[in-house]
């Protein structure tokens, strides 16, 4: 059996696959939003909260980014019933995927806080603004601009890890390519048209994040915008 | 506080750092309207005492009455008990503050920058507060600069703007500490003429300082802390030409020099 370019062009737009596809997607998307608000929650924790919450977050820190996230995926799906804690096989994988992001997220934002000069906190004090004010006028959307680049490669990753859940039987991507293969076993074709479409999924995500971090570094001028004294 | 006309009075302010005590039992008054320099050299504690009335530093001892309020504390059965965090947010509201690294917001535009605080935190109207700030940016002599970023300004252009984002939350004081040392010599004047246009318009002020051209047009008084007190306290012309502690005759000296 040698290599078949009809099964390769086949594969490509196969029902299934562009399914995986989707699913990949999707649930990349809402186990980074999830992850995010878990970030930023456990970095807030972390440098801001009293004792307890602050033992809190540095334990789910290192919990999760500690542990393998195949084992976590697993522990929630298939160990966790042995509690008679259940999830669906969707929710083990958000869950899964969300926490281990959140810890890793977590580690980010908290640079990116640290990285606000310190006179921003004195003068949003002096305004009058309380913590949550400051943090949410001043402080977050500056290390913004610190958090996107590593926090667009964490979604780079992201989309590539969901190819994990297929351990679970989730029909993502990954799965998708699994079952074609078996179909026919053009194994090598299906799998490099998975690989394919994480290519093009990435390149998209990396033209996207372009954007964002243009966005955010408008403020701060290019080099040849800096001297202005005409409206 | 006994005299309403105060809006400013410490009794017996202690501060340290570790070892290093910075505010050693500190009072002072400041009259409503007045303006009072405060200079000698870094390390007397100057700066340090402007943080401490702006709450961004807490005392160890004394009481601050400023702008209206305990500051940082509130009286319970004669007893003083520290405020939370946002309670602290309120009392701060009505003092304005100029840092020496102007410290504007560099994510938003220079009307932003002046607008955020009255609009976010006093929910007041954006319509209202925008015609505010565009009559402060024509007070401070930038109605041009409404869109620019602060990274597009001179220093003494984020400086001017500066005071503008503070008075637009309308103070009953404030407090400069160091507003020109940052700034290449040809900007200073620029910043000083608006403090003295401030001044003028009956705005009480602390300002610490070495510019004593604006010390003798503007201040009421003169004050100069040396190794964490006040050792100097008089009206300008007394405090240039009469002064009394050894402390401001050596610091004149040295100043005048130049």
């Amino acid at each position: 059996m040698s290599w078949s370019w009809p099964y390769f062009f086949d594969y490509m737009t196969n029902g299934l696959m562009l399914k995986g596809v989707w699913v990949t997607i999707w649930l990349s998307i809402i186990s980074m939003v999830i992850g995010l608000a878990l970030g930023i929650l456990a970095a807030l924790m972390k440098m801001y909260g009293n004792g307890l919450l602050r033992y809190i977050a540095e334990f789910y820190i290192w919990l999760f980014r500690g542990t393998p996230i195949l084992i976590q995926l697993v522990i929630i799906y298939t160990g966790l019933p042995q509690l008679g804690i259940r999830f669906t096989v969707i929710e083990s994988c958000i869950l899964g995927l969300a926490l281990n992001e959140g810890a890793y997220l977590a580690e980010i934002i908290r640079a990116g806080i640290m990285s606000v000069d310190k006179g921003q906190e004195d003068a949003s004090r002096a305004v009058g603004m309380n913590w949550r004010e400051r943090m949410w006028l001043v402080i977050l959307p500056q290390a913004t601009r610190t958090i996107i680049p590593p926090l667009g490669n964490q979604f780079n990753g992201m989309l590539k890890t969901t190819s994990l859940c297929s351990v679970i039987s989730m029909q993502e991507l990954m799965r998708s390519a699994q079952m074609i293969a078996q179909i026919q076993f053009r194994v090598l074709e299906a799998y490099c048209i998975a690989a394919l479409w994480y290519l093009l999924l990435v390149s998209i995500w990396g033209l996207i994040q372009a954007r964002i971090e243009a966005y955010y570094e408008k403020p701060f001028g290019s080099e040849e915008a800096t001297v202005s004294d005409k409206p | 506080m006994n005299d309403i006309e105060n809006v400013v009075s410490l009794k017996n302010v202690k501060k340290a750092f570790g070892k290093n005590v910075v505010l050693d039992g500190i009072d002072l008054d400041v009259r409503k309207g007045e303006v009072v320099v405060i200079c000698g050299r870094s390390g007397s504690g100057k700066s340090t005492l402007l943080r401490c009335i702006d709450q961004l530093e807490k005392i160890d001892s004394g009481e601050i009455h400023a702008a209206g309020h305990l500051m940082g504390f509130r009286e319970v059965k004669g007893k003083l008990v520290s405020l939370s965090d946002a309670a602290v947010a309120r009392q701060q509201r009505d003092i304005g503050m100029v840092f020496q690294n102007f410290n504007l917001f560099p994510h938003v535009s220079v009307l932003e920058n002046i607008m955020l605080a009255p609009t976010k935190i006093l929910k007041r109207s954006r319509s209202e507060v925008e015609l505010e700030a565009l009559a402060l940016l024509e007070k401070v002599g930038l109605p041009d600069k409404r869109n620019a970023y602060p990274r597009q300004l001179s220093g003494g252009q984020q400086q001017r703007i500066a005071i503008a984002r503070a008075l637009a939350m309308k103070p009953k004081l404030m407090l400069f500490d160091e507003p020109t040392s940052a700034l290449d010599p040809e900007m200073i004047s620029e910043v000083l003429d608006v403090m003295i246009d401030l001044s003028k318009a009956g705005m009480t002020m602390i300002v610490v300082t070495h510019e004593m051209g604006f010390a003798r047009a503007a201040a009421d008084r003169v004050i100069l802390m040396h190794n964490a007190s006040i050792v100097e306290d008089a009206a300008p012309q007394e405090f240039f030409e009469n002064p009394k502690s050894e402390h401001t005759q050596l610091f004149l000296s040295k100043i005048l020099q130049h």
